[in-house]
């Protein structure tokens, strides 16, 4: 496959990523691809590289070694191309807390340059139910409601790509099934390529097309759900996550 | 170019609505000025009182040097303090995964900077007339070149400064307060450059600040500027502008490369 059909084909790209912190390895030679239309979930215990993959993509980080390349291209190098396409919400980042909803969203349209801004505002804010609060501090809303408005966020550009880290782990059951049903129904309309973290298996087992397991930076597993039960012959994703937490080095 | 100055305008919005809805907020642009004017303002007054009449200007010099003095701190803490902002609220990830630039993210910055510093000449002015019949008009024209160069250069330390809480997070907040300090005493702000032993001089040189303040002591003297010192200040604050601008860079390559900005906020 030739460069150009590779970019068409894969949105993101990882190829023996390394990142080596103070002599301690956050990722040892992880590689994945993600195509377009993908929802594929990053999963791994806490302190697995998640973060520190997601932080690469997003041009945050730069590698020890390996490439990465994001709609083909490298996310430090040509950062102000890829950003607009892009978008990220995680349950540990804020907005501020003393703008009111609607100017936050205002805020980040015009740092997205969307176009009619003020309908895309009021229909995200339906969508995720919490138009009633769009007059409300951000600092003053639960903090159900402040991911809600940062996935809010996370949407406004209309991204080609998004990077939702733990986007329910402030949720109650009722609001992270609207979430995931907003994602899965955006997601499809749209063809929106998602890389999902979640520590809810139950939820990736839901959402994600497939996933892949990581652990202390190294790739574990990778599959559909279903290839990843039967490669370790288990009933649910959680019991996978389990092994894979306790054990580390099973495969390897 | 449409795109950049929406984003400025948007950042600038950002650092506007800092003050809606919140007293504390509002007073906190003015307290730290009033208070330094009337302490210095109050002490003068005494000094006058007790010393020879060959000593009546010091009202003017020492008023003129709090106010230059602090416009040239608030101009640092305009830049530095807002970016603080963002990572107290948890949202610098969220600007710098955005299509902002820096240099957008900085214009916002010191346009939001000449709006408090603004705010706190014309409150200072006021009450410099109201307590100590010192007018800030006094020095004419030659006002603006002289605090021109003290935003410059409490911008390019602003950008410094940046630089510091990009790279340290929240652990160099104490260093964001005490920079403007650590030049201070080489500035020639309350004295003039003389005074200083002479191998300290040559520090003193080296800052745009001293020039700046050599200055309003010239025109408060003669009634005249040099511009020799005001183009000295200036290009001395290119330089500055320049070093700040390429030690952020710098300083974010590193913190890209050591994970810091990934923990910005939560450190």
């Amino acid at each position: 496959m030739n460069h150009e059909q590779r970019t068409m084909n894969y949105i993101i790209e990882l190829q023996e990523l390394c990142k080596r912190y103070n002599g301690t390895d956050a990722l040892k030679n992880l590689s994945f691809q993600l195509k377009k239309g993908e929802i594929l979930g990053l999963l791994g215990p806490n302190g697995a590289g998640k973060t520190t993959a997601i932080h690469i993509i997003l041009g945050l980080l730069t590698p020890t070694s390996g490439e990465v390349k994001v709609f083909g291209l490298s996310p430090v190098e040509h950062r102000f191309q890829l950003l607009p396409r892009l978008n990220f919400s995680s349950a540990y980042v804020n907005l501020p807390y003393n703008l009111t909803a609607i100017q936050n969203l205002e805020l980040y349209a015009r740092l997205y340059n969307v176009k009619e801004a003020g309908r895309k505002i009021k229909e995200l804010l339906e969508i995720f139910q919490i138009s009633h609060l769009g007059r409300r501090r951000a600092g003053f809303l639960s903090s159900g409601e402040q991911t809600r408005l940062n996935l809010c966020k996370a949407f406004l550009n209309d991204p080609e790509l998004l990077l939702l880290d733990e986007p329910t782990a402030s949720l109650d059951p009722d609001m992270a099934d609207l979430v995931r049903k907003v994602i899965q129904k955006v997601q499809k309309e749209r063809g929106i390529t998602i890389l999902y973290t979640s520590h809810n298996m139950a939820e990736v087992e839901m959402v994600c097309d497939r996933v892949l397991f990581i652990h202390r930076g190294e790739k574990k597993a990778e599959g559909t759900t279903k290839e990843v039960l039967e490669q370790f012959k288990t009933q649910n994703l959680e019991q996978v996550f389990i092994r894979i937490a306790r054990s580390g080095d099973l495969l390897g | 170019m449409r795109a950049s100055l929406n984003r400025i305008y948007a950042m600038f919005l950002r650092y506007l609505y800092l003050h809606q809805r919140s007293l504390p907020r509002n007073l906190e642009i003015i307290f730290w000025p009033v208070m330094d004017l009337l302490v210095w303002g109050f002490v003068t007054l005494y000094l006058q009182k007790i010393t020879s009449s060959a000593a009546g200007g010091i009202v003017v010099f020492l008023i003129g040097a709090m106010i230059f003095w602090d416009i040239l701190y608030r101009a640092q803490q305009t830049i530095s303090i807002p970016f603080m902002e963002d990572q107290w609220a948890r949202n610098t990830l969220n600007l710098l995964i955005s299509p902002l630039r820096f240099w957008e993210w900085m214009t916002a910055m010191i346009c939001y900077g000449i709006v408090k510093i603004t705010v706190i000449i014309m409150v200072l002015a006021v009450l410099a007339w109201q307590f100590y019949h010192y007018s800030i008009g006094s020095l004419g024209f030659s006002f603006l070149p002289l605090v021109a160069n003290l935003l410059l250069f409490g911008w390019a330390l602003g950008i410094f400064t940046t630089g510091l809480l990009l790279f340290w997070g929240h652990t160099a907040e104490a260093l964001i307060w005490g920079i403007p300090f650590l030049i201070q005493p080489f500035s020639a702000v309350f004295y003039p450059m003389s005074v200083l032993p002479a191998w300290l001089q040559p520090v003193s040189r080296i800052l745009p600040s001293t020039y700046v303040f050599e200055g309003m002591r010239g025109v408060i003297q003669n009634g005249t500027l040099d511009p020799a010192l005001v183009w000295s200040a200036f290009g001395l604050n290119l330089v500055y502008l320049c070093l700040a601008g390429f030690s952020l860079r710098r300083m974010l390559v590193k913190a890209r490369q050591a994970g810091r900005l990934s923990r910005l906020g939560s450190d």
